[in-house]
């Protein structure tokens, strides 16, 4: 079931648009914001609340890159693998974590505090190599700063 | 030098609150367009002004507008779209408008909705931008405060709802039917045109897309005038424009800089020329979907037509070098890693066409590759090249492959001769 603040912070979307099949990304997010990913259970409770079918909301859930229909680990780290990332070395950033945490792309550490992820370009391009930790953008990679900010999410 | 859209930027300060930036002169486009202009005489204004859109394609800012019907039928919702997704590789403008001061974006929007008259509007921005969406929500509220947005805007009868929608990721969502598409809550697929969105966008009703740094001039050009912004540049085309650097140069950044700055002067001065022991090979100059250029091209001015007289594409300005320590091969193959895994998949020459292409650049890289290979990635080249395609992705992808088999041939045959990559060590 939803929960109550799930179906406020989902009506709230569905007001911006003229119906509510249209605020089917926010409210994918908003629940994956409050559990952490997107259940299949999840799909069919935003369906119902949304008049959607099941189908078309996993449609959309998939499409997705953002949206996570398998779980995550509590800090989800996503190394940017783009261009200027790659030109500045985003790849010995990359082996540095995943030898440290000794998991690789797609994976998740056994006791759930990461899982990492490639992501494309952030935007952040002049601060390569850059890399995001859940809603924090952190750039200018060096191997020891990554020590550093690895620390901060438990 | 005048620098209209980064002026009132700081780093390391907050963006301008609406108050503060009023004081600067902000919103006085807006108060004049809404008060003093009509909805006809801004279309003419930008027209006349030459504006070209700063999402990629150039396309003329008053052109597209003058598309929307005036009248619609059946109610007169129109929609403008604040194109925010930036996601192309090597591109990080947008993010600097959209932190360094919303108000200007939001007076831009503002005065394109009224004057195609749209009632509502959506900022449409990538997921990853926190911050500035953080920033941006913040000062659409101050707005509503002083009465620029909502019902009756400085009492001209004019009502305008301005929303955010942040993106849950896919590259092709920027594209401009795709993201009508993804507004909608569907997925993000482009659509055919015609229709084109300005008599059939969201929800089936007229809508203007526009790229952020395009709508951030608009209220600069209402209070200045065409002549005004034509003069900014150097070569005619109008404007300033943000370029930007990335790579192995000493100082990447952005600047904005007259329009027609020459591509040597942003890199050697600007960004402050290579770093120490790098060389400058080549250089894509408008975000990953754009040709190369290279040493010879240094001297083009960096404006829509100089650059296609090149043979590549402005694009987004954002530069990203290839140093001679970068394989070129690797340097092509991540940019289509990158395609393939954003392609929407949604028609068969890119859906497939890309990753196979992205194999063969992988046997290149694992010494694998043979000769003919050449010619297959020649062929694929046309084979996803413009009109063969549902969409502009695939041929933007097949941009920096072109011309990187042209002026990078003979690495491209190293790789086959010595069995491997002789950029990486054996
Ligand atoms: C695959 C693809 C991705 C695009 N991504 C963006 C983008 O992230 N931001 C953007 O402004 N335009 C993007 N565009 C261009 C838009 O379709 C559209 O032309 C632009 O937003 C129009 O704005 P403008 O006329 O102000 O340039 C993309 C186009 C394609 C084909
Ligand atoms: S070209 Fe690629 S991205 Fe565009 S519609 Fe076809 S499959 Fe989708
Ligand atoms: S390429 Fe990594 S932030 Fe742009």
């Amino acid at each position: 079931m939803l929960s109550t603040k799930e179906k406020e912070e989902i009506y709230e979307e569905t007001r911006l648009y003229p119906y509510p099949a249209a605020a089917c990304i926010d409210a994918l997010k908003i629940v994956q914001h409050h559990r952490g990913w997107i259940s299949d259970e999840a799909i069919e409770e935003i369906a119902s609340e949304l008049d959607m079918s099941v189908e078309d909301v996993d449609s959309v859930a998939t499409f997705y890159t953002r949206i996570y229909r398998k779980p995550v680990g509590r800090n989800v780290i996503l190394v940017c693998d783009s261009i200027s990332c790659m030109v500045m070395g985003y790849e010995s950033m990359y082996k540095h974590i995943s030898d440290k945490l000794s998991v690789h792309f797609g994976e998740t550490t056994p006791d759930g505090r990461f899982t990492l992820l490639p992501i494309s370009c952030l935007g952040d391009c002049d601060h390569a190599p850059s890399l995001m930790i859940n809603d924090d953008l952190h750039n200018n990679l060096t191997i020891n700063s990554i020590d550093e900010i690895l620390e901060k999410y438990q | 030098m005048e620098t209209p859209l980064t002026e009132h930027i700081k780093e390391n300060r907050p963006p301008l609150r609406l108050s503060d930036y009023e004081k600067v002169g902000g919103y006085r486009g807006m108060h004049k367009a809404l008060k003093e202009m009509a909805p006809a005489d801004i279309i003419s204004l930008i027209k006349s002004s030459n504006l070209m859109g700063r999402g990629g394609a150039g396309f003329p800012t008053g052109l597209k507008w003058s598309l929307v019907p005036k009248d619609v039928p059946g109610g007169s919702l129109k929609y403008l779209i604040a194109n925010a997704d930036e996601m192309e590789p090597g591109t990080f403008k947008d993010r600097y408008l959209l932190e360094g001061n919303p108000h200007q974006l939001i007076s831009g929007m503002i005065i394109a909705a009224y004057a195609i008259q749209a009632r509502k509007a959506y900022i449409f921005i990538r997921w990853a931008y926190k911050k500035a969406e953080i920033i941006i929500r913040n000062a659409i509220s101050e707005a509503y405060e002083a009465g620029y947005l909502g019902n009756n805007i400085l009492g001209t009868g004019y009502n305008l709802d301005l929303y955010v929608h942040s993106s849950a990721g896919r590259y092709i969502c920027g594209e401009e039917t795709a993201l009508i598409n993804s507004l909608e809550g569907k997925r993000g697929l482009p659509r055919a045109k015609p229709p084109f969105p300005a008599t059939s966008g969201l929800f089936g009703q007229p809508t203007v897309v526009n790229n952020v740094e395009t709508l951030c001039w608009i209220p600069h050009i209402v209070e200045n005038g065409a002549e005004w912004f034509t003069k900014l540049s150097i070569t005619g085309e109008g404007g300033t424009k943000i370029y930007g650097v990335s790579g192995r140069v000493n100082k990447p950044g952005l600047w904005e800089l007259p329009v027609g700055t020459t591509l040597r002067e942003i890199i050697e001065k600007h960004a402050g020329g290579m770093k120490d022991g790098y060389r400058l090979k080549g250089v894509i100059p408008g975000g990953a979907s754009t040709d190369f250029l290279t040493e010879a091209h240094m001297d083009t001015r960096m404006d829509f037509a100089s650059v296609r007289t090149a043979g590549s594409r402005l694009g987004t300005g954002t530069m990203i070098i290839l140093d001679d320590k970068t394989c070129p091969v690797a340097f092509i193959h991540n940019m289509i890693k990158f395609f393939a895994l954003e392609s929407c998949g949604w028609c068969t020459p890119c859906r497939e066409g890309l990753p196979w292409v992205q194999k063969i650049l992988e046997s290149f890289e694992e010494g694998t590759a043979k000769t003919e290979d050449i010619g297959i990635l020649e062929f694929q080249t046309q084979y996803m090249g413009p009109g063969n395609t549902f969409c502009a992705h695939a041929p933007g992808a097949m941009e920096p492959l072109q011309s990187g088999l042209k002026y990078f041939c003979d690495d491209f045959l190293k790789h086959i001769e010595e069995k491997h990559c002789p950029w990486r060590r054996l």
